[in-house]
């Protein structure tokens, strides 16, 4: 499709158009392809009706149907227990307003946004620079790179937890062999949620560093030979060709990072458990400490429904600036 | 030849197996983890079962955080609601029986419910009305180290005021030794203090009061008072460093390893001090003394009051007739002196206290059968919505996070939002 044939934007045609008239008013009739309106066989809704179903099924009853439910409990009292009765309306939405641990749990959630784009990508990128080329064991670098993205959340929360121990863990080792006083970081409460944004960044640096080795590979190799014969530096082939190359990857793996981070939960558990006095929680370990374990159904539902517009906002509003081109 | 054998066999496993189709099935969910529990409790199963021709009984484990997730759900389901299930009292079963999931067994168990401690029977009623059975009392006391107290130069028998408790303490720290050993990361550890310290300075119905909103609910006096004296003992340092980050577990390791001269702690620490040690062992029995929590001067309570779980069996709506029979059986004298000489736990059949060999364990039993008021651990009295907040406010005292008086206003804010 060449600029010359093309229609003008919809838009300019103006709302109050019919539709039909678009074309044959802008556009010469010769240089539109219009699609006849395909009619469906019998075989064709024979095929609906066979495959649609499962996935509709599934998409209602384990997503959609929930969330509706969510919202629907958000305006109880209900400690989960028979039906939801006690119609409270928006009461728990004014209990979250006033409450400060929920505060805290927004601000450590934004923490965790900052850090990982500021941290954690710059970090995966420097590291897939270096292990993406063709140099001898790139690809065990890799592997170890990438191992603490396979191990289980749960896992590496716990074997964090026995490092930062001021008294068994590798911490005690480190200030017993300094001769210093045990130093408990998950214990205070100034810093224990740097811990946290330390296995983070641990944990999930090796996924990014993946995403954007494979981001490297699809560039063009000439296009960076050529830059170097025309005598541009290693500077200058990575800030005008690498990187504006590599960016639908790293609008990706931002969009996957802040997605992630404002769903971060399997961590904090083991790791802190959202102590010392709540300082460590995020949004969704609010929601399963003060919703789900405190029997607060209908609390922890309007957590969820909070939770839900902030990631709906965020998908939406960024995949329409930032990847309407990907 | 070969078809016809195979089709012989599968008649017969048909035949075979078609009874048991009409057989009565009760399964019993409990999340024990306790080896010396389960045996007895598979014992009683064995010898019902044995008994009953056509019932058959079945204990089945759900790990502890698992169960209470997913009972609600289970016994909304005609399929995968248990018979019985394990129950800590208080709250939850309150909501549970206001949900119409429990079955009325007041007729059934009035004619034999002497036979229990009443203080746990009451444990399984709500509004007068029985829904359960209990099997178990818990009481929660100091353990404490004797070499460690030897050494310090304290004498446990001299221990019998909040003042005494908190002079040992500073003698301790002095000798160079962690009084103290809490599992304030799981936060409830440390409400056993509070607990202990509302019931000894407002007395039995301190509780109760709150509960009922009255001088304040609680913001009463008794409740911020108690707060006060926590905060007290907290600020000679009396913890072992990082307490707010260890586990309920560690700190059990901790004691066993003889690191902490005292814990505050249910019965079941006599036998977890042991495995979560450094070595495997653990304190021997010898070594280990138990001291009741002190009396606070001027307080309303008791010495003899205990804070303590209760633990029992709830029967659910559609149970058969041959639930709360097996409820009867599994109630019998014998099976608690069992119990009680395998030291298993502490039942509450009366007069089992004698089964005990274990001297700890004796102890326990004896102090429980002479009780003057038994609780239930606060967090499981109030259910979870609120009992979470005590959790949390007694750690918060005790750091120094909060005042004696917002913890107590937490609290009752809690009670109102529920």
């Amino acid at each position: 499709m060449t600029a010359s044939v093309s229609p003008p934007p919809l838009s300019e045609a103006g709302p109050s158009l019919p539709s039909e008239a678009r074309g044959g008013l802008f556009t010469p009739a010769s240089a539109v392809y219009v699609e006849p309106a395909r009619r469906l066989t019998l075989n064709g809704w024979a095929t609906i009706a066979v495959f649609l179903p499962p996935a509709l099924i599934l998409f209602t009853v384990f997503v959609a149907l929930p969330m509706v439910e969510a919202g629907w409990y958000g305006f109880f009292n209900w400690d989960g227990y028979g039906r939801p009765e006690k119609f409270i309306g928006l009461k728990n939405y004014g209990y979250l307003i006033g409450n400060a641990t929920f505060a805290r749990s927004l601000i450590n959630n934004a923490l965790i946004i900052i850090v990982s784009l500021l941290v954690q990508l710059p970090l995966a990128l420097a590291l897939a620079l270096m292990v993406a080329g063709r140099i001898p064991g790139a690809a065990w670098f890799r592997m170890i790179f990438f191992l603490p993205y396979v191990l289980a959340d749960v896992a590496a929360g716990l074997i964090w937890h026995f490092m930062f121990d001021g008294d068994y863990g590798v911490a005690g080792a480190i200030t017993g062999a300094l001769g210093m006083q045990p130093y408990f970081l998950l214990a205070d409460k100034t810093w224990a949620f740097s811990a946290v944004l330390i296995v983070i960044i641990w944990k999930y640096f090796g996924f990014h560093m993946m995403l954007y080795v494979a981001g490297l590979q699809g560039i063009d190799r000439s296009l960076l030979e050529a830059a170097e014969m025309d005598g541009a530096s290693a500077w200058q082939r990575f800030w005008h060709i690498t990187l504006p190359l590599l960016g639908p990857m790293i609008r990706l793996s931002i969009f996957f990072s802040v997605v992630g981070a404002l769903q971060l939960f399997d961590i904090i558990v083991p790791l802190t458990g959202g102590g010392p006095f709540e300082t460590t929680n995020t949004m969704v370990s609010f929601l399963y400490y003060f919703g789900i374990t405190r029997m607060r159904v209908g609390f922890g539902s309007a957590v969820g429904v909070v939770l839900f517009f902030i990631c709906v906002t965020f998908a939406f509003g960024y995949r329409r600036i930032f990847m309407r081109d990907d | 030849m070969k078809f016809r054998q195979l089709a012989f066999l599968a008649a017969c496993v048909t035949a075979l197996s078609a009874p048991a189709y009409a057989e009565t099935h009760i399964t019993v969910l409990h999340v024990s983890e306790n080896a010396a529990q389960k045996a007895v409790w598979n014992k009683i199963a064995d010898d019902y079962n044995a008994a009953h021709p056509g019932v058959k009984v079945e204990f089945k484990y759900l790990e502890n955080e698992a169960f209470k997730a997913k009972l609600p759900t289970m016994l909304q389901s005609d399929d995968s609601r248990p018979e019985l299930f394990y129950s800590w009292g208080g709250g939850v079963m309150q909501a549970q029986d206001k949900a119409g999931f429990l079955k009325d067994i007041t007729k059934d168990v009035a004619p034999w419910e002497s036979e229990l401690a009443p203080t746990a029977v009451d444990a399984f009623k709500v509004d007068g009305k029985t829904v359960g059975v209990p099997f178990e009392v818990g009481e929660v006391v100091f353990y404490y180290n004797k070499k460690l107290f030897e050494k310090a130069g304290v004498k446990a028998e001299d221990i019998k005021t909040w003042d005494d408790f908190l002079g040992a303490v500073k003698k301790l720290k002095a000798a160079g030794i962690t009084p103290i050993v809490v599992g304030a990361g799981e936060k409830w550890p440390m409400h056993f203090y509070y607990a202990y310290l509302v019931m000894r300075i407002g007395g039995e119905h301190a509780l109760a009061d709150a509960k009922a909103g009255k001088d304040g609910g609680f913001k009463s006096a008794a409740f911020v008072e108690a707060g006060k004296r926590l905060r007290e003992l907290a600020e000679l340092n009396p913890f072992q460093p990082g307490y707010l980050t260890t586990s309920h577990a560690q700190s059990a390791g901790i004691f066993g390893d003889g690191k902490a001269a005292m814990d505050l702690m249910g019965q079941w620490l006599i036998g977890m001090q042991g495995p979560n040690s450094t070595t495997g062992k653990g304190l021997a029995e010898s070594d280990i003394g138990i001291l009741s929590f002190p009396v606070v001067p001027g307080g309303k309570g008791k010495a003899t009051d205990t804070l303590g779980g209760i633990n029992g069996w709830l029967v659910s709506k559609s149970a058969p007739p041959e639930a709360v029979d097996f409820l009867k059986f599994f109630s019998q004298a014998k099976y608690a002196e069992e119990a009680a000489a395998t030291a298993a736990y502490i039942p509450v059949v009366k007069g089992s206290e004698s089964a005990f060999t274990d001297p700890l364990f004796k102890r326990l039993a004896s102090d429980l059968a002479k009780t003057t008021y038994h609780q239930n651990y606060f967090d499981q009295d109030l259910g979870p919505s609120v009992g979470r907040v005590i959790n949390d406010a007694s750690v918060a005292v005790a750091a120094g996070e909060m005042t004696p008086e917002a913890a107590a206003a937490s609290i009752q804010q809690a009670a109102e939002q529920q």
